[in-house]
């Protein structure tokens, strides 16, 4: 009787202990259903937050736009940059251009008032040798004047070259008599190995007054640092020559009528003596 | 602003001119004009000068024994000379360069070197 109550007292501890312990793994398994639920609490604010920036795609596509627009503003900034920056090329080349264009006046200035600084017809031939050798860089040439009694053209001042060694030319005859019948400029297609030759010159710019040819101014030689023209030298023969032909027309009227004036002065003297 | 001296030796009066015309475009020069070597000469004895330019082929005096007798004078053997000649062979050059000229421009006329060279020699 007493083992079987011993029996049914352990029985009953045993009991005991297996309830305790499910009491125990309910309460863990309370706890860890807490746990659970707290961290689905959060998983769900999570997924709240996705989702509200998810439903934020307008204003990221509105982001997208402003970059494009950046990207688009910057590419025309950088055409706009590179139009600037030809137009400052251009800029310079235009300005070098007027440089020269301006150099060339003032030289053509300071070449015109020589010219007509003086009225002796052998100081403005002097001058026109000297604006040709400084002005153009020629070493030989010469000027012709128009006889219009013969209609020859006869040299009347050289640099380089002495008057008698530059044959006479004809009206019309070659390109020397050619130029001053047309009033055309003459110049040579190829100056490399070129040789004097007094019916082929370099140049040949014809003395206009308007379109009457009083003479021409023929060119040999250019000085051995002068290889070739350049652009300006064109405008300037065609320049310099409508001065020198003024010029020369002038001074030789004066150098005529001072003479003539001189012959009657001494008929008067003779007569009133 | 400083003013500098500037001496420009040449017989011929045009080209003399132009180079008067182009160097006045450069502020603050003060430009004296001699004839030829001897009165380039002259005006070196009398004034003192920051910069010479002259030609070589000159009657007188020519522009080569300028820069000689200028080497050989204590006031000026420093100041820069520049030849503007038409002399564009390279031995001419040479022995320009070699009496004493600093710099040496050929013919015909090139006004931005002129400018350019001036502006140079006078660190302006």
């Amino acid at each position: 009787m007493a083992d079987q109550e011993k029996d049914q007292e352990s029985r009953a501890e045993e009991f005991l202990q297996v309830f305790k312990k499910g009491a125990e793994f309910t309460t863990d398994l309370l706890k860890e259903n807490e746990r659970l639920r707290y961290q689905n609490l959060q998983i769900e604010e999570q997924l709240k937050i996705l989702n509200s920036s998810a439903g934020e795609g307008a204003p990221s596509e509105e982001l997208l736009k402003k970059i494009k627009k950046l990207e688009d503003e910057k590419t025309e900034i950088i055409n706009r940059i590179k139009r600037v920056e030809e137009e400052n090329i251009d800029f310079a080349n235009r300005y070098v251009e007027i440089e020269n264009e301006n150099n060339m006046l003032a030289n053509l200035y300071i070449a015109s008032y020589q010219l007509h600084s003086t009225l002796d017809f052998k100081e403005v031939l002097q001058v026109i040798l000297e604006i040709v050798i400084n002005l153009i860089g020629a070493e030989e040439f010469s000027i012709l004047l128009l006889d219009e009694k013969t209609t020859k053209l006869e040299a009347v001042a050289s640099e380089g070259l002495s008057n008698s060694e530059i044959p006479s030319f004809e009206l019309g005859e070659g390109i020397v008599g050619e130029m001053a019948k047309t009033g055309d400029n003459y110049f040579i297609d190829e100056l490399a190995g070129y040789e004097r030759d007094f019916n082929h010159p370099l140049v040949c710019i014809p003395l206009k007054i308007k379109e009457h040819v009083i003479g021409v101014i023929v060119i040999y030689k250019l000085l051995v640092q002068k290889e070739k023209f350049n652009d300006v030298d064109y405008e300037l023969f065609t320049l310099l020559a409508g001065h020198a032909a003024t010029a020369i027309f002038s001074s030789k009227l004066y150098t005529d009528s001072e003479r003539k004036l001189n012959t009657i002065q001494g008929f008067i003297d003779l007569m009133t003596k | 602003m400083s003013t500098y001296n500037v001496l420009v030796v040449e017989d011929s009066p045009t080209m003399r001119q132009l180079i008067v015309f182009a160097l006045k475009r450069i502020r603050g020069l003060n430009i004296t004009e001699a004839n030829d070597g001897v009165d380039g000469l002259k005006k070196i004895s009398a004034d003192k000068f920051d910069l010479i330019l002259t030609d070589i082929n000159m009657p007188i005096m020519d522009g080569l024994k300028l820069v000689s007798l200028v080497r050989n004078d204590p006031t000026h053997k420093n100041v820069p000379i520049v030849i503007i000649t038409t002399e564009g062979a390279t031995e001419d050059r040479d022995r320009a360069m070699a009496i004493g000229a600093n710099d040496y421009i050929t013919k015909p006329i090139q006004t931005v070197k002129i400018i350019e060279v001036a502006k140079r020699l006078l660190n302006i």
